[in-house]
């Protein structure tokens, strides 16, 4: 996968924490950046793709070695 | 002054509250049936009657034979002997437990006991709406080495209703038994038709806690995983506790006698609980099949929402519901069954309805939790995300 525009650091944070995070920074990105989330909870795993289709945008997997995601802002 | 509402029960999934007629039947049993039936005198013998005519009454209701059905210490219990004893019946066919992902713990440990022991499993995804995918179900089962499948007749999580008879005409074309966990549907819905093993759990249809149901079709190859016991046709160990298991078998007949009533009263109150949580609470997510599912058994998920944090705010409000939301359970997993669906995991919150819920109950749940979410939105500083 290749290099994302920032990283967001959330390991050590509960559910529902990471995606608030996620939340908050996406939008303040430009259209097309990629936010990679480092999550450690294993519900993060499950609820950034849920938030990702809830909120029409794009989630482009989890990366290689576990507990980070990368979510494309697509609008 | 303060005047807090009166507590609204709605958790039957977990337990119902007990259904008067197994209180009284319990009270009675209480009386006459404390010895142990396996005795040869005359307390014993009027155990033995009433332990007799509890089976004969439960097999009658479920439609089977009263010697294929053994009462047990839980559904759990149940659901560990029902595994277990399947694949122990047919280790020479092979070690292979094929299951669905959305089983209840019971199963799943048992599967991993099995596995733990060389044996294996394999898992067979669900849809978005929590169902089972038939054609990975069914190429699942006809593998060589396959000895058992097990599948939950309907989601105790989210409510979705399974394609029983179906995956069962693809483990009978295979020729592998199926067991049914039927614990949500067993006093609410008619049981499914094809399996070999089922078990039920008394507390889902307002028996006492404590009673389970195993039920093994005559001919199927299955061994009791237990150390040797005679009671119960050898299928599962110890002393029944006797005024439950009666409580539970007239119980039982009660709610099955009303089942088709309860439905037609219940289903739409779930149906108004589905649309009108989805109307009037943003965000939201409302999990499950919306057409084939339980009766009295609805889930959704609050995004941004802590689901402990909503547990308890519900609670102070007089609210008592559960949560597959992994804040709220010790394992810190999110529950596998919403998991294996690809839903929000957590602020995920499940109302389960029961007989004596009342229009009003539901009123009321629904007026107060759209504020209730609002608060902790307001809380965590998440309006407007
Ligand atoms: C589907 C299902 N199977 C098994 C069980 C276990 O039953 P019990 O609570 O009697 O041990 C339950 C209850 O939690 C259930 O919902």
């Amino acid at each position: 996968m290749s290099e994302p525009d920032e990283v967001l650091d959330c390991r050590g944070q509960r559910c529902p924490l990471p995606v608030i995070a996620l939340a908050r920074r996406l939008p303040q990105l430009p259209v097309g950046a990629v936010l990679r989330v480092l999550a450690d909870d294993p519900a993060a795993a499950v609820d950034i793709p849920a938030w990702c289709r809830m909120r029409a945008q794009e989630f482009l997997g989890a990366v290689a070695g576990g507990s980070s995601y990368d979510v494309r802002r697509s609008r | 002054m303060f005047v807090s509402a009166s507590p609204v029960y709605l958790d039957a999934a977990t337990a119902a509250p007990l259904h008067p007629v197994a209180r009284q039947a319990m009270l009675a049993a209480l009386e006459d049936g404390w010895a142990d039936p396996g005795r040869l005198y005359t307390q014993a013998r009027r155990a033995r009657q009433l332990l007799d005519a509890a089976r004969e009454a439960t097999a009658a209701t479920l439609g089977v034979r009263a010697d294929e059905l053994s009462f047990t210490p839980s559904g759990t219990t149940a659901a560990h002997a029902a595994v277990l004893g399947g694949l122990i019946g047919r280790r020479r066919v092979g070690a292979i437990l094929v299951h669905s992902a959305i089983e209840h713990s019971a199963v799943l440990h048992a599967a991993e006991r099995h596995v733990a022991g060389g044996g294996s499993a394999v898992s067979v995804p669900v849809d978005r709406a929590g169902r089972l995918d038939l054609d990975a179900w069914s190429a699942a089962v006809r593998a060589p080495g396959v000895a058992f499948a097990a599948l939950i007749g309907a989601s105790h999580e989210v409510g979705t209703v399974q394609p029983v008879p179906a995956a069962a005409a693809g483990c009978a074309d295979a020729g592998v038994p199926l067991y049914v966990d039927a614990a949500q549907l067993i006093g609410r819905a008619p049981v499914p038709a094809g399996w070999s093993v089922l078990s039920a759990s008394a507390h889902k249809w307002g028996g006492p806690p404590g009673v389970g149901l195993l039920v093994v079709r005559k001919g199927t190859r299955w061994e009791s995983p237990f150390p040797a016991d005679e009671r119960e046709s050898g299928r599962t160990p110890g002393v029944l506790n006797l005024p439950a298991v009666v409580a539970a078998a007239a119980s039982l007949r009660a709610a099955a006698a009303d089942a088709a009533a309860e439905t037609t009263r219940l289903a739409p109150l779930v149906d108004r609980i589905r649309h009108r949580v989805a109307a009037e609470v943003p965000d939201v997510e409302v999990v499950g099949d919306p057409v084939d599912r339980l009766p009295h058994l609805v889930t959704f998920s609050c995004l941004y929402v802590d689901g402990e944090a909503l547990l308890h705010a519900l609670d102070r409000r007089g609210f008592a519901v559960s949560s597959g939301s992994s804040c709220t359970s010790s394992t810190l997993r999110p529950s596998h069954v919403l998991e294996a669906m690809g839903v929000l995991s957590h602020g995920n919150v499940r109302v389960s309805l029961h007989r004596e819920t009342t229009e009003a109950d539901v009123e009321r749940f629904l007026a107060e939790l759209p504020g209730i979410v609002a608060d902790l939105r307001a809380e965590a500083g998440v309006v407007g995300l």
